[in-house]
């Protein structure tokens, strides 16, 4: 085809259709923010985002932890860590997410966590839920002495100790955690691994249901 | 599954088999593979739509004594859209089945379609045996993993003993609550195992807990929304469909004169022919509908997740409305748009319950005016003189003319599926079937053929199709042919992948890479030498004799009309754009 003929089929060719263009019509006075929430149209703020921790009851099942890591990655969730493992009972499993998001974020985690079916119960902890971490962190242990020093600051236990290193396994809260990791920055760690939050409600409040049909039905 | 759960389930199947009712329809079963197939006939399926292969032979050689239809389809794509438009038309979960590898890959496509859609759809894939999976073996593909983000739930069958529950539990499951595919894979061993275990009548698992009415109090307090509202407006999304639902909503808009739009898959559920209707909202949506969606003060959404190509830019979507949200999905509340008042529950049950409790009609005989209006303002038009090349809203018009209201109208993606949503008046619910949130071109002949068998034989199917859809699909005028299908392909030809070619001429100055096909087989041969009819259509004058008979000729048929290289789709809000600032031709894009 010749570039005349191109031209000739071009879509500006197209008359379009009749009626007031875009800058002769009503407008309206209201805005939403990027969440579809509606806002002053002045205003610019976007909703603050929070951390928070998230229980999930799930059946203990082939195939549940890539079925919650797998709506993680393709719903965008920000998610600082994931933990899973057996609960008192055989058949169910628990997973303690710690999410990064905006309330409706936070909210949309529940619910699509919900949707998934091996997922039994899912709630959001109250601030004062108990969360703990454990890191190991090995050092070098060419300063024995202030080595132990910096693991007492810390009730940071020896797990293993040799001329070369020394491995410390600290648990508590996050910021526990991080601080005794800094602490040992020092000393020169040679690798360090950390388990994420686990997470149980506070009293006898608690942290994701057993529902009723699962124990009626068990004997 | 847990040992518990499978002993309950166990025990449900056994007592069912003793029910006398059961028993005159179960035949007794000895493989993994007849259970199968004995839980499709125990869920009422008439017709299955499916490609041969290994892993899978143990269940076609059960089917093999079966009532149930089978029609083997040219390629799987081709198996997953018949069966998802035999949904759509039928209301009931339709059915597919393909091979391990290659046969669940080739599914996919249509897979992902029924998820963006919410359509219910039941996929059998043949597996691997048991002890050769993770081994690479041939024809090995983790099924399950690859459809995972991609369907409702899905299940890997490991005992021949379970496996009939397994199938009814996804037939279940994808067909309540809020529809969705589901995909049982069988590995061969499964399917070749002994079992005595005859699947009753479908039951989704013990846990799954559909929302049918919605809060009493949320009700009441949408509803005093509703009676105050002063621009108040319906949006019926797919879902209105899915609950059987457009009665109660048609006489809802009507009793309380509120204008109505749709979104696309909800096409039908509301008569575009009626005064209150202002059809479909969106980026092809009409300029009334995107006038209205964005001046109302009361928005009443109900069966629709908000999908961007409805919203637009969410800062600009009814940036003054209070949002009534009505779905089934709790996640689909305040997902992409807050919706003010949150109505979970099934769309008819709230429907009744809205109806219930709204006591006054909202004050609005000044707002239905300025619809009213816009109307006018921003009519559908089109100039078809006589000599110039065709237009393809002429042809879908002259198509909507000479069929019923009941017609059914299946498309590919891409401009003539929005000519065609466009320019046909669409007055049931049902009647339109297309491949929505996943734009899956090709998807229009195998929905055809699904829609055909779903629908009764006095009523036309039409398959508005793109040249680019049309090819990637046409194989299966071969199944058309072979089964005597009375449908009509009306090939909307303009030597482009025309939408693209839209996008290049307003978005990339005209540089149309990879559009543009500038030759084309000729589609009324290649219809011939597959033993279909044949024909095609340059001018104007040949239209209707074309349309005449291709409608009457008892079979498949298919028309070539060479249209307007240069006909484009308006209005249309660009991508992530403001509804209310459509533009109508290309300068204000």
């Amino acid at each position: 085809m010749s570039s005349d003929e191109r031209m000739d089929r071009r879509s500006d060719r197209d008359p379009g259709l009749p009626g007031p263009a875009p800058g002769d019509r009503q407008r309206p006075r209201g805005k939403r923010n990027s969440q579809g929430i509606r806002v002053d149209p002045e205003a610019e703020a976007e909703p603050d985002v929070r951390r928070t921790v998230i229980s999930a009851l799930v059946a203990h099942e082939p195939g549940v932890l890539s079925e919650v890591s797998g709506l993680f990655s393709r719903r965008q969730f920000n998610i600082e860590s994931l933990t899973v493992g057996p609960t008192t009972d055989d058949d169910f499993a628990r997973i303690t997410l710690v999410v990064e998001e905006p309330d409706p974020g936070i909210d949309q985690v529940e619910k699509q966590l919900q949707k998934l079916l091996p997922v039994i119960s899912v709630r959001e902890l109250a601030p004062d839920a108990m969360r703990r971490e454990l890191a190991l962190v090995k050092v070098d242990a060419t300063d024995p002495d202030q080595v132990s020093a910096v693991a007492d600051m810390y009730d940071a236990k020896a797990t293993d100790a040799g001329p070369e290193t020394a491995t410390f396994e600290v648990t508590g809260s996050r910021q526990k955690v991080e601080a005794a990791i800094a602490a040992f920055e020092r000393f020169g760690i040679r690798e360090a691994v950390r388990t994420g939050t686990a997470a149980l409600a506070r009293g006898p409040e608690s942290t994701a249901d057993y529902p009723a049909e699962f124990s009626e039905e068990d004997p | 599954m847990s040992d518990e759960a499978t002993t309950a389930s166990l025990a449900r199947g056994s007592a069912e088999a003793e029910d006398a009712e059961t028993d005159e329809t179960a035949t007794d079963v000895s493989t993994g593979a007849q259970a199968v197939v004995a839980a499709l006939e125990a869920a009422g399926v008439e017709y299955l739509f499916g490609v041969q292969g290994g892993a899978i032979m143990p269940v076609y050689d059960a089917l093999y004594d079966s009532a149930m239809t089978h029609v083997t389809m040219a390629h799987e794509q081709g198996a997953a859209h018949a069966a998802d438009a035999y949904g759509i038309v039928s209301g009931d979960p339709g059915v597919c089945l393909a091979t391990s590898g290659p046969g669940a890959t080739n599914l996919v496509t249509g897979i992902a379609d029924a998820d963006m859609d919410s359509d219910p759809l039941v996929a059998l894939t043949g597996q691997v045996p048991t002890e050769f999976v993770g081994n690479d073996a041939f024809q090995e593909t983790d099924t399950t993993g690859v459809t995972a983000p991609i369907t409702k739930d899905n299940t890997f069958a490991s005992h021949p003993d379970e496996v009939g529950t397994d199938v009814g539990e996804a037939f279940a499951l994808a067909g309540s609550g809020r529809p969705g595919p589901t995909v049982v894979d069988l590995p061969k061993d499964v399917t070749q195992g002994e079992t005595d275990r005859t699947p009753g009548a479908p039951e989704p698992p013990a846990h799954y807990d559909v929302p049918g009415a919605a809060d009493p109090d949320a009700v009441a307090a949408a509803a005093r929304a509703i009676e105050d509202a002063q621009r108040p407006l319906l949006l019926l999304g797919g879902g209105v469909i899915k609950a059987e639902a457009t009665d109660v909503w048609r006489a809802f808009a009507t009793e309380h004169e509120i204008p109505v739009t749709t979104t696309m898959p909800a096409v039908g559920a509301f008569p575009e022919d009626h005064e209150l209707a202002l059809e479909m909202a969106g980026m092809h949506g009409t300029g009334y509908a995107n006038m209205a969606i964005t001046m109302t003060d009361t928005l009443i959404a109900v069966g629709t997740r908000f999908d961007d190509r409805l919203t637009g830019g969410i800062e600009t979507f009814a940036p003054e409305a209070t949002v009534v949200h009505v779905d089934i999905d709790p996640a689909e509340m305040s997902k992409n748009v807050e919706a003010d008042h949150p109505l979970v529950g099934d769309a008819g049950r709230v429907g009744e319950q809205l109806t219930a409790a709204v006591e006054s009609s909202p004050k609005a005989k000044k707002w239905r005016a300025q619809c009213q209006q816009w109307k006018s303002e921003y009519p559908m038009t089109y100039d078809a003189p006589e000599g110039e090349p065709l237009k393809p809203e002429f042809v879908v018009e002259a198509f909507d003319e000479a069929t019923g209201d009941d017609a059914i109208v299946t498309t590919g993606v891409g401009q003539h599926q929005m000519w065609a949503v466009q320019y046909w008046t669409f007055t049931e619910p049902r009647t339109w079937v297309s491949s929505h949130g996943l734009g899956a071109m090709g998807y229009g002949l195998p929905a055809a053929i699904g829609a055909r068998l779903a629908a009764d034989d006095d009523r036309d199917v039409i398959c508005f199709d793109g040249d680019g859809s049309f090819l990637m699909t046409l194989q299966e005028l071969s199944v058309a042919v072979r089964e005597n299908l009375d449908v009509t392909v009306a090939v909307l030809n303009n030597e482009y992948i025309g939408m693209v070619r839209q996008w290049q001429d307003a978005f990339y100055e005209g540089r149309n890479m990879a559009a543009e096909y500038g030759w084309c087989p000729e589609f009324d041969k290649i219809a011939e030498a597959f033993g279909a009819e044949g024909f095609a259509v340059d001018d104007y004058d040949e239209v209707a004799d074309a349309v005449e008979g291709a409608l009457d000729y008892d079979g498949p048929a298919v028309i070539d009309f060479r249209i307007d290289p240069t006909a484009n789709v308006y209005p249309m809000v660009p991508s992530g754009g403001d509804n209310g600032a459509f533009a109508l031709r290309e300068d204000q894009l």
